[in-house]
């Protein structure tokens, strides 16, 4: 079956803007506006970006996993690519995640990874199980076989979203900082709040805008391959 | 330049680097498709053409 293109009320183009605004506007924040953490100084400034990042890849993988679930559900032509295009970005930001703790703990910890950390080896976990779903794709020849196995494989894998988020919480060493918890005294003040909040929006939008160029690149290669068939 | 300030910029380098990776493969992609694209409209003619019927006239 073809993927079925949909008509998105945002324009890409206006996206895209809107992406390298915030982009810009959250980086200009973290370099020159917040404040040195006390605790942990300059180094911190990496976390605006990284737990943003984190929180875009739970969302992309959470959005391949509703994709999934409505190509199971409802049947809906597109959305197994939608799936697909979803955990693919999920993956890239994933890894950007893992980088980006990894020059964190190099500073902090003075080890670039820890094994004895459950937080670090859950999110790796997750990430693998992720990158385990390509390969399974790519081993079934394209079909609907293909798109339910991939389906099913990216509902399981939404299961190990909250393990992950809440394997920081619930970490024996708390080594690896909490950003939000729920003694209000203890969260981000003003100006660093402000801050992560424009750098998670400007992730987010940079993910969709990213997604919607993917997908659409996928559209016209499945139709050129329709167009030579034909 | 302290160390921290270094890994900091490494970090954010890094994050600019896998990001403009991704949209290079991107444009790659798609000027591998507007060939096919192109490829696929120089071939629509000579269909055309073999597709004409003959008509004898006279």
């Amino acid at each position: 079956m073809s993927p079925v293109g949909r008509t998105y009320r945002i324009p890409l183009p206006a996206l895209a803007a809107a992406s390298l605004v915030l982009v810009t506007v959250a980086l200009a924040l973290v370099f020159f506006v917040v404040p040195n953490d006390a605790d942990q100084g300059f180094s911190q400034r990496i976390f605006y970006f990284h737990v943003s990042i984190a929180f875009t890849a739970y969302a992309c993988f959470a959005g391949g996993a509703w994709k999934a679930l409505l190509h199971l559900w409802k049947r809906d032509p597109s959305a197994d690519l939608e799936s697909y295009v979803a955990v693919h970005q999920g993956l890239i930001f994933g890894s950007l995640v893992l980088l980006t703790g990894s020059i964190w703990a190099r500073i902090s910890w003075g080890h670039w990874w820890l094994w004895s950390e459950d937080q670090l080896v859950l999110f790796l976990v997750l990430f693998l199980f992720y990158a385990a779903y390509f390969m399974l794709r790519f081993s079934v020849d394209p079909g609907p076989q293909r798109a339910n196995l991939s389906a099913v494989y990216a509902l399981f894998g939404v299961v190990l979203i909250p393990v992950s988020f809440l394997a920081i919480r619930i970490a024996k060493h708390f080594i690896h900082p909490v950003v939000f918890t729920s003694n209000v005294s203890k969260n981000l003040p003003g100006s660093m709040l402000v801050t992560y909040c424009v750098a998670q929006a400007a992730l987010l939008v940079l993910a969709y805008t990213l997604y919607r160029v993917e997908l659409s690149g996928k559209r016209i290669d499945a139709r050129l391959r329709e167009l030579r068939l034909a | 330049m302290t160390t921290a300030e270094k890994y900091v910029t490494a970090a954010y380098c890094v994050i600019f680097g896998v990001v403009l990776a991704y949209v290079v493969l991107i444009a790659l992609k798609l000027q591998r498709l507007e060939r096919e694209v192109d490829e696929l409209e120089r071939q629509r003619p000579e269909v055309a053409d073999d597709e004409r019927e003959t008509i004898h006239v006279g």
